[in-house]
Order: structure tokens, then sequence, then C-alpha cells
């Protein structure tokens, strides 16, 4: 009954999607093995002849099915190739970083390291470099905190009352992101220096007592403290911020806020209950976006900061590409990336949103 | 009755207006630094403290070579990458918003890994992986490391700008007596290219600007953020900033047209 068209699917759809499934499996699968190097040598070859018959093997059954098996066929094929490249160069780097997380440098000026399951390396990063984890987790969180008071009203404004600039104001957002990141936080510690116009200012207006009872200044001076380097986190990230608030407000149809105010809410009350709640996804990924490159990052800490500063990307990149401590580095980044997806989960299970990008 | 507009409202709103201005020029200040000092002439080697204005810097942006020869190496390397994510990602996007098909909600997930990793544990892991291959770091690793993260990024974007695309158009062409390349090329394809053009802009952006992963895959390449951080400690030239405020001028001037057709023709969603 009622309209039967091509989108009535004949009987053998699921097993053609679960060949295109299975066939981007086992050739990501594949691939990440060979680039993890579980397989080596001839095993290696014979892999990547068995990754070829599979893809290939997929372009002929598409070839040789009727033009529903290749509408099955068709998001497999496109999906494939940037799939691929991500197993190669996303997933089996993650393995290779944590296999050299558990090696052994055989000596202190050696570079290649051997594997032989050294926990020791993660008990180090640990032990020596607990105060540059706290510190860089508390840093990303005070500015992200940071970005939110101050990225929110800036996209409630576009978004709600932009009117016809709107696209004009969230370009402007983005614009300054177009000049180079190191330069641009560059330009913030020649801004902040004690010889830069805020400094200058501060002093003329006679207020350095004030601004160092904040916590803010130390010693009369603004470069080379917390406080330069949260600035210069919160300025960097600001965009990742105001970006997805924007998107998620500009979505709730204004007439919803009309609506309950003609139902006598005051302005605050219809925020609170209505816009607020909508933006949720929004200050989510927002959150996330500013959080996670804000929590690994070490520019910041190294144009704006002191050594007792540092956090804990310094400290990651100073081992691996100074110190040569593959071993010690790699465990530190692992460390890294599993306190940040544990805090992802549980922060995506609290707000309970699918919605990242 | 709706909404009295009392003076303590009109206050408020005025309040929150100006507060969010001065978060807007708070956006702008480092900028306008930036291109101010691309007209300082600096004393010594470092343009970081105003001096006098002098338009030399500008006569010959490209008279430091080193620099130079790291801006060209960016822009080449952003070129291959971007070109090559690009195709990889706007696959992938047309997959997950033209069909459905098994494992889609999986494979969304998968895309969103990289852009949530930080970037540092990105360019350590696959530096670790170049150490195992025993490849020599340079030019290619940095090409692959840069393609790695713009795929996910072209990929999410161009999803996002051909959300609400309207496929039976596809179903309409074909109807009329179209191939399904002919349906692709003159239907599919002019519609979804302004998500896709956007995508590449803002990733290519990204591969010239990119820092961290750069730094752990290149080896001994410079590139331009990686010159300007390895020449810090011993100069700082004011050619950095006319290179700088020259990137900013060509993005901006290509927001600007792609803001301009996009009001003109309004189709497909705008940023």
């Amino acid at each position: 009954m009622g309209a039967t068209d091509v989108e009535t699917r004949p009987p053998p759809a699921r097993r053609t999607d679960l060949i295109g499934l299975g066939a981007l499996l086992v050739a990501g699968a594949l691939i990440a093995a060979i680039g993890m190097r579980l397989i080596t040598g001839s095993l290696a070859v014979l892999a990547t002849v068995l990754l070829l018959a599979v893809v290939l093997g997929l372009v002929f059954a598409a070839a040789a099915g009727g033009p529903e098996t290749r509408r099955r066929l068709a998001p497999y094929g496109l999906l494939k190739p940037g799939m691929l490249w991500l197993a190669l160069f996303y997933l089996a780097p993650l393995f290779t970083l944590l296999r050299a997380s558990l090696s052994t440098l055989p000596s202190r000026f050696a570079v290649e390291a051997e594997f032989d399951w050294n926990f020791g390396n993660y008990a180090d990063a640990f032990s020596d470099f607990g105060a540059q984890f706290g510190r860089g987790f508390a840093y990303a969180g005070i500015a992200t905190l940071l970005c939110v008071v101050i990225g929110y009203p800036l996209a409630y404004v576009i978004a709600f009352r932009g009117g016809r600039w709107r696209n004009v104001l969230l370009g402007l957002v983005v614009v300054p992101f177009f000049t180079s990141y190191l330069i641009r936080t560059i330009a913030w510690s020649s801004l902040l220096s004690d010889s830069g116009p805020i400094v200058g200012t501060i002093d003329v207006l006679h207020l350095t007592g004030l601004f160092e009872a904040a916590g803010i200044m130390d010693n009369g001076r603004l470069i080379n403290t917390a406080a330069a380097v949260i600035g210069g986190l919160t300025y960097n990230f600001l965009p990742f911020m105001i970006l997805p608030i924007y998107v998620s407000l500009e979505k709730i149809d204004p007439a919803l806020v009309d609506a309950a105010k003609d139902l006598y809410s005051t302005a605050g009350a219809a925020f609170r209950k209505i816009v607020l709640p909508l933006s949720v996804p929004g200050l989510f990924a927002g959150t996330l976006l500013t959080f996670i490159p804000a929590a690994g990052d070490f520019i910041n800490a190294e144009y704006l900061g002191n050594p007792n500063t540092t956090m804990i990307g310094n400290s990651i990149q100073d081992q691996f590409l100074v110190q040569n401590n593959t071993p010690l580095a790699s465990a530190m980044s692992f460390v890294l990336m599993i306190i940040i997806v544990v805090a992802v989960l549980s922060y995506t299970k609290l707000l309970g949103t699918e919605e990242l990008s | 009755m709706s909404a009295p507009t009392s003076s303590r409202g009109a206050a408020a709103r005025w309040g929150l207006n100006l507060y969010a201005a001065i978060g807007l020029l708070y956006l702008f200040v480092p900028i306008a630094w930036i291109v101010l000092f691309s007209f300082n002439e600096p004393k010594g080697r470092y343009n970081i403290v105003w001096q006098r204005f002098t338009l030399e810097n500008w006569s010959d942006p490209f008279s430091n070579a080193a620099l130079t020869n790291a801006f060209s190496q960016s822009l080449k390397i952003a070129a291959i990458s971007t070109a090559i994510a690009t195709l990889l990602g706007s696959m992938i996007a047309v997959a997950l918003s033209r069909y459905s098909f098994k494992g889609s909600s999986g494979i969304n997930l998968f895309l969103v890994l990289p852009l949530t990793t930080p970037e540092i544990v990105l360019g350590s892991s696959l530096a670790t992986l170049f150490l195992d291959w025993d490849v020599t770091r340079g030019f290619t690793t940095v090409v692959i490391a840069h393609i790695m993260f713009q795929v996910s990024f072209v990929a999410l974007t161009v999803r996002a700008r051909v959300r609400g695309f309207d496929w039976t158009l596809e179903q309409a062409a074909q109807d009329l007596g179209a191939s399904p390349m002919r349906t692709f090329w003159k239907v599919t394809f002019p519609l979804i290219l302004p998500g896709i053009l956007a995508a590449a802009l803002l990733s290519f952006a990204l591969s010239i600007d990119d820092f961290i992963i750069t730094l752990f895959t290149a080896g001994s390449l410079s590139t331009f953020p990686l010159y300007i951080n390895g020449s810090f400690r011993v100069q700082f030239p004011p050619q950095a900033n006319v290179l700088a405020t020259i990137i900013l001028l060509a993005s901006v001037s290509l927001l600007l047209i792609g803001v301009i057709r996009s009001t003109r023709r309004g189709v497909v969603g705008t940023s």
C-alpha cells in the first residue's frame, strides 16, 4: 500500500552493506597493522596484496552489480581513501607512541629505543612532571572559563543583534586567526613587555599595586607571569569558543523568546529557560575545542611565561626534541591523551550531547 | 504589552553591546600591533620595540633569504596537502551526507577523534611512527601529517555545509535522462562547490600556520612558523610582520569574495 518507489529496498541490501563495511574495516585493519609494523617482511607484502585485492574486489563488485548494489557500495568507496589515510597516520601512530612509551634507551646517547615493557617511563612521567601536568590542566581550565565569559556574550550579540551584519561580524571574529599563531603570540609578548603600552598605562594610572594584589602582575611585570600565559591561551583559542556557540544560538527561533516575553517572562528568565539550554551543544563543543588544544599547548608558556609556568606541552616537547628522551616523552604524551579522553567522556556523559562538530 | 523597554532594560542592552564590542576589539589588538610593526625600523635584530616609521620592509618583503625560503616551503606544503585533503575529505563528506549506510555513526565518531586529540599528541605519535619506519623526516612527512589533520577538518566542514542540501535534485536530473556522471558534474558538484572551497581555504590556512605537528615531523626542514620560532632567540626581522600581514590581507580578501558571493546568491548556508 502507499507509494512504492525506488526507496523500497530489495532483500540483499543488508548483505551488500555488510560486504561494503567489512571491506572497509578489513582494509583499515590491514593498513594499520602494516603501519604499526605488526606485520613485517614477506607477510607485509602479502598483506599489501590482500589490501589491494579487497579494494579492487569492491570496485569489481560494484561494477558487476546493478544500480542498487552500486548505490549501496558507493559510500564505502567514497570513504575508503580518507579512512585508510587516518588508519595509517592517526591510528597506527597512537600505537607506535604506546610502544615507544614502554621502551628503554640502551644508553643516554642512544637514538633508538628498545621495546621491553618498561613501565618505568610512566612512573617517571608522574613523579617528575606532576607539576607540569597540573599547571597544564589548570591554565587550560581557567583559559576555557575566560573564553566562555568573553565569547558567549559576543556570540549572543552577533546572533541576536547582528541583523544583516551577522556574517560580517562573524568574519571579523575569524579574521585575526589568519595571521600566524606564533607571530600573534610574539605580538602579545611585545604588548605585555615592561616597556610596552599596557604596563605603561597601568603605571600612569598608578594601578600596579592593585594588579599585583590581584595576582596578575608580579614585581610590576606582566610578561613572564602565569597571568600572561593564561591570557595568551584565552586569546589564541577564543574563536574556537565563539564559533560553535554562535552556530547553536543562530538556530534558535527568536519567536520562542518573544513568546516567552508575551507570557510575561522577564528577559532574564527567558534567557535562562530558553536560550541558555538551547545553546548547550555549542557551549559543549566550544569548551572542548578550547580546552583540548590549550591543555597540550606550549607556545604561550614558552613566549609569555617563565620557567615556573611551564605546561605539560613544554615538557613533552623538551623531552622529545631537545633531550631526545623519546620513551619518557611518549609516556607523557600518552598520559595526556588518556586524561583528556577520560575527561571528554565524563563531560559528554554530564552534558549528554553527541554533536561535536 | 510585550517587552517593556524601560530605561534599565535599554541600559542593560547597551551594556551588553559595549561588552561584546570590547571583546571584538580585544581580538584585534595584537593584529593591529603586527601590522603597525611591519612599518617599524627596528634598532638591532629585534622588531619588538617601536622606533620609527618606515616603508622599507614593505618595499622588499623577501630580502631575508632564509625567511623567504621557509615561507615558500610553507606555501608548497599547504598547496599539496590542501589539494589532497580536500579531495579525500569531500569524498567522506559526500558519503556521510548523501547516503545512509551501515556504520555511519562509527565513522562520524572516528572523524572527530583527530580534531579532539591535542596537537602535541598527534605530533609526537607521528614522530614515533616515522622513527619506527626509519624514515627521514622532512617535506614529505610534513605533508603527510598535514593531510591527516586536514582530512577530518574538511570532511566535517563540508558535511556541515551540505547538510540542508536537497539530494532529490539528483533524482530529478536522472529522471530527465542525465547519466550519473553528468548528474554529478552538472547538478551536485556546482551546489557543493562553495562548501568545498570554504573548507579548502580554511585548511590551507591551518596548514600554513601549523607549528606543533610540523615541529615534530619536519626534521631539518624549515617552514614559516618553524623559522620564526627557531630564529627568535637571535633575531625577529620586520619582514616576518610583513609576510604575516600579506597572509592576513590575502585571506581577508578571499573571505570577502566568499561573503559577497554567498549573500548575492543566497544558496547553501553561509559561513
